[in-house]
């Protein structure tokens, strides 16, 4: 099987591409590269959160920002407890990353039981607008509750800490970024191969087929839903700590809609194609926004010709489609 | 709170209501007759601000703004129609929304590229300044005219799909595409005329509303998500499901805003009621939207398929 | 006397003016394949809908091994035992024949919330899907995807899944459509066969199929069932030749 051959070969370019990069920066002394592979990474693992979602489940989530906002919140809101002494509904704050990191993913979850409870009675059309919405809803009431910064967003002054290792220095973020990353994938690849994965791969294509054996699509659904939602999560609060500010406009829908870029221009459903997506978004940005304050013009056409003429993404292009055995 | 103050809230909810119809027809039609999910609709909504207030100001006319910004929507939209939406009709809703985000990044910086960073305004018309007596209160005459404008050009789509021969091919090619192409109408004529028809209307309010808000840039897509609410809750395709939907999304919101802080206030000290309200007014729509769905997970008024 | 597996009793649909379904009682015994037949338009797939749980019906009750249904999900139905073919092949077009099998094993099983062993290294899992195959003689396309497969193996395909769910009863919704005449041939043997393990309700447009497999016969025409009995008491009532077999003799 040459193609699949090919895919893992492309998958250990991006794997290592993705850790060497910053490391020569490293050497180089170069930490602007090193925040731009971090910030590469965290959208990667926030993409592979929405994958499950959407390219297993086929869930068109257009408001997969919320959870990666909501992620950034909890960190945002837990060092600035450490911080001043005060606590979030009785519970204390924090500023130790393994804390923090449960405790987001645990929120984005809830958060998506809630919303996917509601919007998976629907499908199609309908699913879409009602992730929105709801992501919207959130978004209105983080910019409106001004007790945790409101429009301003909340600082986060003290970069939250890892056991044994310094987080202010760009490569052990960076470091950090990259095993979560991987560790993430992987998760992905086991669930992907399960029963579970079958069943969620099958509603994708049948969900009556797929209800007809006697599985219900909902229950399927919904966990692979707040699964998505956690993983998402998790890379919000990374990026809370990379940018040492929790955002309101992490949820906005541009994010969303950045979110799903990242997937197409992967390979929706493909294991790498987060990061792939991820490195050309980022690229992109970076490059082209060091030419022309105009970039977003141009990111525009190039999706548009992608969805119109090229579809299947950057894993697709070079390792075939995909089969599922 | 006087009566006073809650009929003029009231009377601000129904011309933002009435705004929204304008914005949630023109998406409903388009997705009830092509089946498409169009993010960009928020971009023609901006882009009638745009030439209105450009038109206007160059001209010192505020008709002839109107005129042009409804133009440009339209032909806007028709341009999209022909060059992108045409191939995206048999797509999946995925690549809908890819193809119209995408829209949405070009139109915006397009729109940036053309009439430049800072915002515009677009001043109210001599003939619709001042207030007029509405017994209770006095209410200004402009957002007056926008609730006259609104339910005006409701009627006239209600006259066109009711009563027209495009109206009639519009409903056909909502119930069945094959029939109406059997039958020997321009299936793809028709489609760009209902697109440019949702454009004019998105044109139409984006204009309309630009003289009491600022025109810039992203103007667009708040108004789009709520436009989504309503057809969520007035169900997909039906132009009777925007119009309630519409009114009560544009009643509860506003109203929700005026009264919920006060109502907080009750109970709690004003400074937290005032950003408790704030927060749970800001949410108010959408929790209608959910409850709507648990009853009517089809909306209001559903139209079958 | 034996209980009925599945019975209908009473069941009523209607679509606004249309009776879909009017007044629909049946029943399948064990052992026995009864045929449901009906003019195109006679609510077949209306009562096909509320059996499997998709339609819920306006009113009557469906009893299924002694349970009431009525209330069911159509995964719930499946669950309990309830095995369904299409009338238009409904597979996982992207999944081999052989996952497609096992898709509907691993739901018998009831084990589908497992997220870490890899499912398609599951020996057990593909050794009983293969066997399966084999039996409807799809063992050399096991590998094939669903899409990829003609129109006839996709028939065979579906009663495969069907078989993988172990039903107390199949419920098989037009298995001879669009098949050619040895392809029905050998359908009408492996059916026979079949009613051993789980009663049949079949409907079905191939009169020749039907007449030589059915125990019992009912006769559908604009929803409601206007004649059941056996093959020859079909054949020969009087309101069936009028309404159904018609003005053909």
């Amino acid at each position: 099987m040459p193609d699949k051959r090919r895919e893992y070969a492309l998958n250990a370019v991006l794997a290592l591409g993705l850790l060497l990069v910053p490391l020569w920066a490293y050497w180089a002394g170069s930490p602007f590269t090193i925040t731009v592979f971090t910030r590469i990474a965290i959208f990667a693992l926030a993409a592979v959160g929405l994958n499950i979602a959407l390219g297993l489940g086929g869930m068109v989530s257009f408001g997969h920002a919320v959870y990666f906002g909501v992620g950034g919140y909890v960190a945002g809101i837990a060092a600035q407890h450490a911080f001043n002494g005060e606590t979030f509904l009785g519970i204390a704050g924090a500023n130790q990353m393994l804390i923090i990191w449960p405790v987001a993913m645990i929120a984005a979850g809830l958060l998506a039981a809630v919303i996917g409870a509601f919007s998976l009675r629907t499908s199609g059309i309908f699913f879409i607008m009602i992730t929105l919405a709801f992501a919207q809803m959130v978004y209105y009431f983080a910019i409106s509750w001004p007790t945790y910064g409101g429009e301003d967003g909340l600082p986060i002054y003290v970069r939250n800490t890892f056991p044994g290792l310094n987080t202010m220095r760009p490569w052990n973020l960076f470091i950090l970024c990259w095993c979560l990353l991987m560790l993430a994938i992987g998760a992905f690849a086991l669930i992907r191969a399960s029963r579970f994965g079958a069943a969620l791969m099958a509603i994708r294509q049948n969900p009556d087929r797929v209800a007809a054996v006697g599985i219900s699509p909902f229950g399927i659904k919904l966990a692979a839903f707040v699964i998505s939602a956690m993983i998402t999560g998790l890379a919000g609060a990374l990026m809370a700590d990379l940018s040492r500010f929790a955002s309101p406009a992490a949820m906005a829908w541009t994010m969303s809609g950045e979110l799903i870029v990242i997937i197409i221009l992967g390979g929706t459903g493909r294991l790498f194609g987060p990061v792939a997506g991820a490195a050309v978004l980022v690229g992109f940005e970076v490059i082209f926004g060091g030419m022309t304050e105009h970039w977003r013009l141009w990111l525009g056409l190039v999706l548009l010709l992608t969805v119109l003429f090229a579809r299947g993404g950057i894993v697709t292009l070079i390792a075939g489609r995909e089969r599922l055995g | 709170m006087t009566a006073a103050l809650l009929f003029e809230q009231f009377l601000n909810g129904l011309q933002f209501g009435l705004m929204l119809f304008l914005m949630s027809a023109g998406l409903t039609l388009v997705f009830g007759v092509m089946g498409l999910i169009n993010l960009a609709h928020g971009s023609l909504f901006m882009i009638g601000a745009f030439f209105c207030a450009a038109a206007a100001g160059l001209t010192g006319n505020f008709w002839l703004g109107l005129a042009a910004g409804m133009a440009a929507a339209a032909a806007a939209g028709a341009l999209i129609e022909v060059t992108v939406m045409r191939r995206l009709y048999t797509r999946d809703h995925l690549d809908q929304v890819l193809a119209t985000f995408a829209l949405i990044l070009i139109l915006s910086e397009g729109t940036k590229i053309l009439f430049g960073p800072f915002p515009l305004y677009l001043d109210v018309p001599p003939l619709l300044t001042g207030t007029v007596d509405l017994g209770l209160t006095p209410y200004p005459l402009y957002r007056l005219a926008l609730i006259v404008a609104g339910i005006g050009v409701a009627l006239g789509l209600w006259l066109l799909i009711g009563r027209t021969r495009l109206g009639i091919r519009i409903r056909a090619g909502e119930n069945d595409r094959e029939m109406i192409a059997a039958l020997g109408v321009n299936i793809r004529a028709l489609y760009t005329v209902v697109f440019a028809l949702g454009a004019a209307l998105a044109g139409l309010a984006g204009a309309l509303v630009g003289a009491v808000q600022s025109v810039q840039v992203g103007m667009g897509e708040p108004v789009l998500i709520l436009a989504f609410v309503v057809i969520v809750i007035g169900g997909i395709g039906s132009i009777r499901g925007a119009m309630v939907g519409a009114l009560l999304v544009g009643v509860i919101d506003t109203m929700g805003r005026f009264l919920l802080p006060q109502v907080f206030a009750l109970f709690l000290d004003p400074s937290k009621a005032s950003g408790a309200g704030a927060a749970l007014a800001s949410i108010l729509v959408y929790l209608l939207m959910a409850l709507i769905l648990v009853i009517r997970p089809k909306g209001l008024f559903p139209v079958h398929a | 006397m034996v209980d009925p597996v599945l019975s209908l009793s009473h069941l009523s649909k209607s679509f606004g003016a249309l009776k879909a379904t009017d007044d629909v009682s049946l029943t399948l015994m064990p052992g026995e394949i009864h045929a449901l037949i009906g003019p195109n338009g006679a609510g077949k797939s209306t009562l096909i809908g509320q059996i499997s749980g998709r339609i819920a019906p306006d009113a009557g009750t469906i009893t299924f091994k002694g349970r009431d249904i009525t209330g069911l999900s159509v995964a719930q139905r499946a669950r309990l035992g309830l095995g369904r073919s299409f009338q238009i092949s409904s597979l996982i077009p992207e999944y081999s024949a052989r996952r497609n099998v096992m898709l509907g094993l691993q739901a018998r099983q009831g084990h589908s919330f497992r997220f870490l062993k890899p499912v398609m290294h599951d020996r057990r899992l593909r050794d009983e899907a293969e066997a399966i195959l084999a039996k409807v003689g799809l063992a050399g396309r096991a590998s094939v995807p669903s899409a990829e497969l003609s129109h006839g193996e996709r028939r065979l395909l579906e009663i495969a899944v069907a078989l993988a769910l172990e039903p107390a009863c199949f419920l098989l919704d037009e298995p001879m459509a669009g098949m050619g005449a040895e392809g029905v041939g050998a359908l009408v043997d492996f059916l026979r066969g079949l009613k051993a393990q789980a009663p049949i309700l079949l409907i079905e447009h191939d009169m020749d199929a039907v007449f030589a497999l059915a125990d019992r016969l009912s006769v559908l025409v604009y929803g409601r069932i206007i004649a059941s009995g056996s093959v020859e008491e079909i054949r020969n009532d009087p309101a069936v030749r009028e309404a159904y077999l018609g003005d053909s003799e």
